[in-house]
Formats: structure tokens, sequence, C-alpha cells
């Protein structure tokens, strides 16, 4: 299960429609082995597309110096899909499985009255849905 | 003297648990075969089939991501400390 709070939940949804009708995305971490998602980075998406997202390489290498530094672990890694489900395409799980200890959180910008969030755990090219807890005030 | 690796936690089954290990080589090509021969099966996890750096790692030479480099033929020097990573990436 994912437990976020009411104010990262938000802020990752606003940054998706946001960047709309490009994919958007981004991590929150949090302190290591807590499973807590506390501080929100949008990142860019060097691909600029609608139908891809890649972290920006420089950003990539600060980004795990920052977590090292902080003793910080990536807790949810998200992104958003322009036109299709929140659900991990082909591509979101090869990625993904190099990733297994993070939370993958795909928000849906189809329809732009609705919120679709949803998060999975990618581990060797298995998909696991999990529910989502939005918690009130910060984590 | 030799050549610092950092290794991500997804590849750290290929060095014991390792965050870091040492290596040598003219360029990266080289120091990802010598790396092998200690921690087999890491270079397969870096290199395709063609020869070219895997598209699900990302590579930097001193903070210098080497695809803006010489990618795999990227020359590397003794104090040079590499850093790999996964790429975050998707569709």
């Amino acid at each position: 299960m994912l437990r976020i709070g009411q104010d990262v939940y938000d802020a990752i949804v606003a940054h998706a429609r946001r960047d709309h009708p490009d994919e958007a995305c981004g991590v929150v971490t949090g302190p290591a082995g807590s499973d807590r998602p506390v501080t929100f980075r949008p990142m860019l998406n060097a691909a600029r597309s609608p139908t891809f997202f890649e972290f920006e390489s420089g950003e990539l290498l600060q980004l795990y110096r920052d977590v090292d530094d902080r003793d910080e672990d990536i807790v949810v890694i998200y992104h958003s899909h322009t036109a299709t489900e929140a659900y991990p395409s082909r591509t979101d799980i090869t990625f993904g499985s190099n990733s297994p200890e993070s939370h993958w959180v795909l928000v849906s910008t189809r329809d732009p009255e609705t919120v679709e969030f949803r998060s999975f755990r990618i581990v060797d090219g298995e998909v696991t849905e999990e529910p989502v807890e939005v918690a009130n005030g910060k984590m | 003297m030799a050549i610092e690796v950092r290794i991500p936690t997804i590849l750290r089954n290929y060095t014991g648990g390792e965050k870091s290990v040492e290596g040598n080589g003219e360029t990266l090509g080289d120091l990802f075969t010598d790396l092998d021969s200690r921690h087999s099966g890491l270079r397969g996890r870096l290199v395709n089939d063609d020869g070219g750096l895997n598209r699900f790692v990302n590579v930097y030479l001193n903070d210098e991501d080497v695809r803006f480099l010489g990618g795999i033929e990227t020359p590397v020097a003794d104090g040079n400390v590499v850093t790999i990573l996964p790429a975050v990436a998707g569709g």
C-alpha cells in the first residue's frame, strides 16, 4: 500500500496537469527505510514528449547525491500518461524493473475533470497494483 | 591508483553488496571488461549486444554523462570516478 499526504498527492497531480500534453515526471523522497513519501521533487522530462519520459541525466545524478547525503530513499517515482490510462506501459515495466524499491505512481491527464492516480510495484517485469491511501496533512 | 566505480543498489548483487569497486582500463569499455573478470555478469548489465552502452543505465565520468563524451569508447584514467545509476524513464 502507498500512504501519501494530501499535499504531496495534490502537488503530483498539479505537476501532471501543468505539463500536459507532455508527460510529467518526478519523485517523492523520504527517510531511508521509512516508506514515507515526504519531499516532493519534480524532475525535468528530458524527452519533453507526450509518449515518453526520461529524467534529465544531470538532475538524476544530483538526485542520487542528495538522497545519499540525507540518508533518504526514493519512495515514489511518478509520471503521467496524457492520453491513456494510469497503468504502466511496456516501456515503464522494462525501466521500472530497475527501481523495484520505489512505488511507481501513474497519473492520467486524459480527462481534465477526472483524477486518475494509481500506484504499482514493478519487480522483475511483474506489475502489482497497490491501494493508495491519502492522508490529511503532512506525512 | 585505479578507477573508482560506484555501483547502484540494483547491481550490487554482482559486487557482493559493495557500493564501490575499483578497476583499470584505457576506455570505459576496457574498464567494464576488467570489472567483469572479478564481478562476473556486471558487464552484461552495462553493455548491450551491439557493444554500446545499455539504455537502462546512466554512466557518468567525473559527473559528466558519458553519452555526451565518447560513450563506451570514452577514455578513462587513474583517479577518475565512474558513477553508474539506473536510468529512470518510461512511456
